[in-house]
């Protein structure tokens, strides 16, 4: 019968960083929605940026039409980030309230009995998986996309102007986007209630702000989450709007928010 | 390996302070005290709603208590330097992720401590749980869910077990395997300290019990001693002249009762004074038969004051 007792000495295991680390990396792998979300996110970015691309270029070679200065080649071979952003979102969001509703987060504050080192494990090891996932993403669509725009000789080149800027920031946008709707599940421990708050604060914030005066609107639309996040992916600013990197880290301040709230709510309340 | 081989640190003692825990105007937990030892199997008993399994989440810090404080080994448990290694846990509803296969589930728990995937296999034959392994947890039936939670429990070689309601769910075999697994356990000089609102189970697995009723202490005590001071043992007489008889024995401090079928039960003499007086009044005697109170009885006695919702008045709990 297998021995139960360790011949070895008592102090063999402890808890320790890398090793909860290491236990939310199995813990976000070991899940089939995170490989459904992930490729999902993926599918959605590259599949749609080519496809916008195809359509302008088409549009534009079509109606014989000469783009203004405005048309932004690097952002439309980027716009399925805002599809893919769902499956990022949503997948933060599981990945905390699936446990609350399993049962599982006895088992893990169980194991790491301070709490905030499973909510800090998790935010780090999701955010390099989604980051990687993203860039991946972000880089297919935006090849993909000026292929499609190349066709019709409307094209540009990762060395273009904020190309490069753009494809490395569109990641950093969905990973920021999959860390507050992670902070969100923390915060709400429930993912209806989680899914609904990050996509009102993504997708609802705009519509509303929309029914303001419009001398309202022009110093509150641009500190949205959203409108803020996504500047880091356009190379052909409106005038008003945030710059790119000022937008996003006016975006991360959200998710910052959102995770902080999260870590007041697991150490104050009961599990 | 015996409990005195190991470092002091690990003493094995549970240690709980004036416990307490209120849930909005419910007082769950009641200033709850006692020490659990390691070496024996210590029940803890209570009518459901008791405050059982909320005590078991404060020792755990899984709950905050609203007054005193607990320490295992010396120490509150967030104190742990290897949480797993001190305390394998046990948790009245099921903690782990439907979606996640069985060893997945404990190679996460495991990853946290640096204990190997060698361990965990070891874990999941111990619980006889090796060929449904890679299968997801959420099709695990409410008996195959206990074993895995064994599993999680035992991942560190904890000194100190807290189970809350083991048996559960469990198949007659199971039973009989947890009961020994725990006994072994026990004997190997570590702490179990099993939670049951079944005194039945807990008389064949604790040889102490620390009894609870609306989130109070009503007992803590041997099981034996237990037995002795709730319920009175009986003698169970039959004769002829029943009557007579009873008017033979009665005296201070005994009761007779007569149950339909003509049989005596005579609470507070021994069978040797029924006897006796038997002769001396010329009564002849058809049996003569001691009974030992149930622990059951003894259970049901001392917390009849306790139960939260009774049959009578149609809750059910």
């Amino acid at each position: 019968m297998t021995q139960l007792a360790q011949p070895s000495p008592a102090t063999r295991y402890h808890l320790s960083a890398p090793g909860i680390l290491r236990s939310e990396w199995i813990k976000l792998r070991s899940l089939r929605s995170t490989w459904i979300s992930l490729v999902v996110a993926a599918v959605l970015a590259i599949g749609l940026g080519v496809l916008f691309s195809a359509l302008r270029g088409n549009d534009f070679s079509h109606h014989g039409v000469i783009p203004g200065p405005f048309f932004d080649p690097v952002a439309v071979s980027l716009r399925g980030v805002y599809l893919a952003q769902v499956a990022v979102g949503v997948l933060g969001v599981l990945l905390i309230t699936g446990e609350y509703s399993t049962g599982m987060i006895r088992a893990s504050l169980t194991a790491v009995p301070r709490r905030a080192p499973v909510l800090l494990a998790k935010t780090a090891v999701y955010a390099v998986a989604s980051y990687v996932v993203a860039v991946v993403a972000t880089f297919f669509a935006f090849l993909g996309g000026q292929a499609a725009l190349g066709a019709y000789g409307f094209g540009v080149s990762l060395s273009s102007p904020g190309a490069l800027r753009a494809v490395f920031g569109g990641a950093l946008y969905l990973m920021v986007v999959g860390l507050l709707g992670l902070g969100l599940g923390f915060a709400l421990r429930n993912t209806g209630g989680a899914i609904a708050t990050l996509f009102g604060l993504l997708l609802i914030l705009p519509a509303l702000a929309q029914a303001l005066p419009s001398s309202w609107q022009d110093h509150i639309d641009k500190y949205l989450p959203m409108t803020a996040g996504t500047q880091i992916m356009v190379t052909k600013p409106d005038a008003g709007s945030l710059s790119p990197w000022t937008g996003l880290l006016v975006f991360a301040c959200y998710a910052l928010a959102a995770l902080v709230a999260g870590a007041i709510v697991l150490r104050r309340r009961d599990a | 390996m015996p409990a005195r081989c190991r470092a002091a640190y690990r003493s094995g003692v549970i240690e709980a302070e004036a416990l307490s825990k209120r849930f909005g105007s419910k007082l769950a937990v009641d200033r709850l005290t006692f020490t659990v030892r390691p070496g024996v199997v210590t029940g803890f008993l209570g009518p459901n709603g008791a405050g059982k399994s909320t005590t078991m989440r404060m020792l755990l810090g899984l709950d905050r208590p609203t007054g005193g404080s607990s320490r295992v080994n010396g120490k509150r448990y967030v104190d742990s330097a290897a949480p797993l290694h001190e305390v394998g846990a046990l948790l009245e509803a099921r903690a782990i992720h439907s979606g996640r296969s069985a060893r997945n589930h404990l190679r996460a728990l495991a990853a946290t401590h640096g204990i190997g995937n060698r361990r965990v296999d070891e874990m999941l034959a111990l619980v006889g749980l090796e060929s449904v392994a890679r299968k997801r947890a959420g099709g695990f039936s409410l008996g195959m869910g206990q074993r895995l939670g064994i599993a999680s429990a035992l991942l560190g070689d904890p000194q100190t077990l807290i189970l809350d309601e083991p048996v559960n769910g469990l198949d007659p075999e199971g039973i009989v395997w947890i009961r020994t697994l725990l006994q072994r356990l026990a004997g190997e000089g570590r702490t179990v300290f099993v939670s049951s609102h079944l005194m039945s189970e807990m008389a064949l697995m604790a040889s102490h019990v620390i009894v609870v009723g609306q989130g109070r202490l009503i007992a803590d005590a041997g099981i034996e001693e237990l037995r002795s001071q709730a319920a009175r043992d009986t003698v169970l007489v039959r004769c002829a002249e029943a009557s007579r008889l009873a008017a033979a024995v009665s005296g201070e401090g005994v009761t007779v009762t007569a149950s339909p079928d003509g049989a005596l039960h005579v609470a507070g003499a021994s069978s040797a004074q029924i006897g006796r007086a038997a002769l001396a009044a010329g009564i002849a005697l058809e049996e003569l038969t001691p009974v030992r109170a149930s622990l059951e009885e003894a259970f049901m006695e001392i917390t009849k004051d306790f139960v939260e919702f009774d049959t009578v008045t149609g809750g059910t709990r």
